[in-house]
């Protein structure tokens, strides 16, 4: 009998097998999560707080699930030690309070992602393989603004441009007999010429139908949507500004806070929002400066009378914004003709050759499909 | 080698000899020194090396967090066949190893001996690491082929059925037979026959149909994973192959899980005896060995009362020890050679060594309350051996197949007791359907005992 011990690196030694499959479980969790991810952030309010701003994603491991028998409530096993029948081996747990050891029950280990959410859009972006938004470049958009350009021997001491200036003395020094360290011949300043920059503002403007009719499940779901139309332009803008509008018969401008949580029972009137979300531009966000987004989502269920007025709102706001979008929620079992009232505008304003869009959203799986149109549309709408 | 391994290799040969002296018979034994990271892997994977698979890189990550809490501890591994198989883990001490390689020893005489091992043996041949080493070759192969995806699809399914084999079965099993003799009708009476005609009509014999095609499966079929092998309706050939490699690994790990209690007592028992008698030991490590043998074989943790599990170490030990006081060494071979664990815990396990052992039946509440319920005999023998039958699955058959290629599975839950955890069966439902691309139900109990159908 021999004991063997390798001589030479062992085939064990050349890859682990555990972590290559433990590889494999995290790229399964993470397609996991990646699915889930309109749901885990449509939770609290997420939309506009600035900074970074991360979710925890708790993740449990994957279980391969086998044939089981179900849980009987209460199990059987057999065990070795002290104790007569009757004795309590470890007493139970108040009623309503937490699970033993944070719910690790059968050795159980759960971990917690942290992720950061403008992360998390780059990474949808590329998977999605959505474009980049440009912002309007025309010549009442253009700003002023200074630019470095070129070099000069004279200029103020804060544009003094080092390296340039190290390099001339190099240079100098190179053929000199006795060579100064540095001449006033040797510095070199950054100049500074004016030229016309594109704005790269941007205001997003989102208008919510709170009427009645709009269920708890339809606002989630215009609020994931507006999340991730926000994160889409907030990518491309250096500097963004939100306005949050709730109508129903009247529109109001709102608090972030407060916008998904009002409600009203009135009937409902699109032109307000439209004609509000048109004020809100005069006053604040001139288009002339300002890339102006509009998202809307509403039912589709506007006030019959209130068609024509909707309608030559819209068109006079598509003419000042970058791009306005129109979502419309609803779920399948929600009875509905086979165009809204709503919908039927924005066709026609679009088939007017307007900026505008529209999209259906019936569940969270819509959400991706209605961002990638819109975002889609955009882009052929530019380079047209 | 080092001069740990000089004295290792030199206990061992003595060992052996006195092994051989003591009436052990074994297959030659093949040793080898591996590292804790290697140990870990096997721990899980159960064998060195095997077919990838995500779900293994769970039970990695667990046995990790295990053995970085302490919780766990790899002595040895050993693979039975011819050779068979061992490991010894590098960082043990020489004491321990020494422990171990007597351990290893007890085990190659359980595994030749066993009739339960020998038949499996005698099925599988002596080389389940090499076959599983290029099981898993064939896999790496089949993924280069056809892709991560669909090779996972495949081992998601037949991972899932791992245990639904039928162990008393063979490992090459002929196919159904497609055509059966046609039923032959019952006579006529004569009661039958007076109006079978009208009078003066020519008598027609009814030609014979013979042999007619035969019910696919003819009976319930237990052994789901050779049923879908060879009968699922558009399986490619390397899917197939994974069925039938997955199916030859679970038989080859049968007896090993049907044998635990005997077969862990009976090496602990070995190790004592061959410690014990062992006097060319020196005796510092005589005295490490003999400590690391208490510490394997004591029925609960120093610093608690009690555990709710039984250390199989230790019941099996326990056992063995008697058996051979009482009725002598011969007949522990004996029931060495015929039992497996539910004849061993049934006929073997009485009133004083349950006692002496502390076994007890527990019950834990829904609120995670824990209380003993009972010292009684039977019921500590049953709750024992509850986890072991059916290689510890629930009772699940192919029952029907139908013309349209559809599928169903049947619970046997009246046996079981009650019906299946139906999430996850829905999710074994969706990895099999997904192979067998037919749809799959399957049909169980609820809680209420009304019977259920889940579909895929």
């Amino acid at each position: 009998m021999s004991i063997r011990i390798a001589a030479e690196t062992p085939w064990y030694d050349l890859f682990s097998r555990g972590a290559r499959d433990w590889l494999r479980h995290n790229q399964k969790v993470r397609e996991a999560v990646k699915e889930n991810l309109p749901d885990l952030l449509s939770g609290e309010d997420v939309i506009s707080k600035p900074g970074n701003r991360t979710v925890l994603v708790p993740v449990k491991f994957l279980e391969h699930a086998r044939l089981r028998l179900a849980d009987p409530g209460s199990h059987q096993g057999a065990g070795q030690g002290q104790g007569e029948p009757g004795d309590v081996l470890q007493p139970g747990r108040e009623r309503g309070s937490e699970p033993r050891d944070g719910g690790t029950e059968n050795g159980e280990v759960r971990f917690v992602v942290e992720m950061k959410i403008d992360e998390i859009i780059d990474w949808l972006w590329e998977e999605l393989k959505l474009p980049e938004l440009k912002p309007k470049r025309t010549a009442t958009m253009d700003e002023p603004s200074y630019v470095r350009e070129g070099w000069d021997r004279h200029g103020a001491r804060s544009r003094l441009d080092r390296r340039k200036t190290i390099k001339e003395a190099v240079k100098r020094r190179a053929v000199q007999r006795d060579p100064v360290p540095i001449t006033n011949d040797d510095l070199r300043f950054r100049q500074l010429v004016k030229r016309a920059a594109p704005a790269t503002n941007a205001a997003v403007i989102f208008a919510l139908d709170v009427s009645g009719s709009m269920d708890e499940a339809q606002r989630r779901l215009a609020k994931t949507f507006f999340f991730f139309a926000l994160q889409g332009i907030r990518r491309q803008y250096a500097k963004v500004e939100t306005v949050f509008i709730a109508h129903a018969a009247e529109a109001w401008e709102f608090e972030e806070s407060q916008f998904f949580q009002a409600s009203s029972s009135g009937g409902t009137v699109s032109s307000s929002a439209l004609r509000l979300a048109m004020e809100v531009m005069k006053t604040r966000y001139d288009p002339g400066r300002y890339n102006v987004y509009f998202f809307y989502a509403s039912d589709g269920e506007n006030a019959a009378e209130d068609r024509g007025a909707a309608a030559s709102s819209l068109g006079e706001l598509a003419k000042l914004v970058n791009y306005a979008g129109y979502v419309e929620t609803g779920g399948l079992a929600t009875f509905r003709p086979r165009e809204t009232q709503l919908a039927e505008i924005f066709t026609e304003a679009r088939a007017g050759g307007k900026p505008v869009g529209m999209s259906h959203l019936n569940s969270q799986d819509d959400v991706w499909r209605a961002i990638r149109e819109f975002f889609r549309e955009e882009i052929k709408r530019e380079a047209a | 080698m080092n001069a740990k391994t000089g004295d290792l290799q030199h206990y061992a040969t003595e060992i052996e000899a006195l092994a051989q002296r003591l009436g052990l018979d074994y297959y030659p034994v093949d040793f080898e020194m591996a590292p804790a990271s290697l140990m870990t892997e096997i721990a899980v994977y159960g064998l060195p090396v095997r077919m990838p698979h995500w779900s293994f890189g769970v039970r990695y990550i667990h046995q990790l967090v295990r053995q970085s809490m302490g919780h766990s501890k790899i002595f040895e591994v050993m693979f039975p066949g011819d050779p068979c198989r061992a490991f010894l883990m590098d960082s043990n001490s020489l004491a321990e190893n020494t422990l171990v390689t007597a351990h290893v020893l007890g085990h190659a005489d359980f595994s030749k001996n066993n009739s339960l091992f020998a038949r499996f043996h005698e099925m599988a041949g002596g080389n389940i690491v090499e076959h599983a080493a290029a099981h898993a070759n064939r896999i790496q192969q089949a993924i280069d082929k056809v892709g991560l995806e669909r090779v996972e699809l495949v081992l998601d399914a037949a991972l899932a059925l791992e245990s639904h084999v039928d162990v008393s079965g063979e490992l090459h099993r002929a196919p159904y037979p497609e055509f059966v003799a046609e039923k032959t009708k019952d006579p006529l009476s004569k009661f039958q026959t007076r109006y079978a005609q009208l009078p003066g009509t020519p008598e027609q014999a009814s030609l014979p149909l013979g042999p007619i095609k035969a019910q696919v499966p003819p009976h319930s079929e237990y052994d789901l994973l050779w049923f879908i092998a060879h009968y699922a309706p558009e399986l490619e050939q390397w899917e197939r192959d994974i069925f039938l490699m997955v199916r030859s690994e679970s038989l080859y790990f049968y007896p090993v899980f049907a044998c635990q209690i005997m077969n862990e007592g009976w090496a602990s028992y070995w190790h004592a005896r061959l410690l014990r008698e062992a006097d060319f030991l020196p005796q510092p490590l005589y005295l490490s060995a003999i400590k690391a043998h208490s510490d394997v074989v004591r029925p609960y943790a120093a610093d608690q009362q009690a555990a709710l599990a039984v250390n199989p170490y230790h019941l099996g030990f326990t056992l063995w020890e008697s058996i051979v006081e009482k009725q002598g060494l011969e007949r522990a071979r004996e029931v060495m050679r015929d039992e497996d664990d539910f004849g061993f815990i049934r006929n073997h396990l009485d009133e004083a060594l349950a006692e002496q052992s502390g076994l007890f039946v527990y019950e834990a509440a829904p609120n995670d309350e824990v209380k003993v319920v009972t010292r009684d005999l039977a019921a500590v023998r049953e709750a024992i051996l509850a986890p072991k039958f059916n290689y510890g699955a629930p009772r699940v058959a192919a029952s029907e197949l139908k013309n349209d290629g559809s599928l169903t599975l049947t619970h046997d839950h009246a046996s079981d007791g009650r019906g299946l955890d139906t999430v996850r069966a829905r999710k074994v439902l969706e990895y099999v359907r997904r192979v067998w691309r037919r749809p799959v139900r399957l049909v169980t109990a609820n809680d209420r005992n009304e019977a259920v159908e889940l579909a895929a």
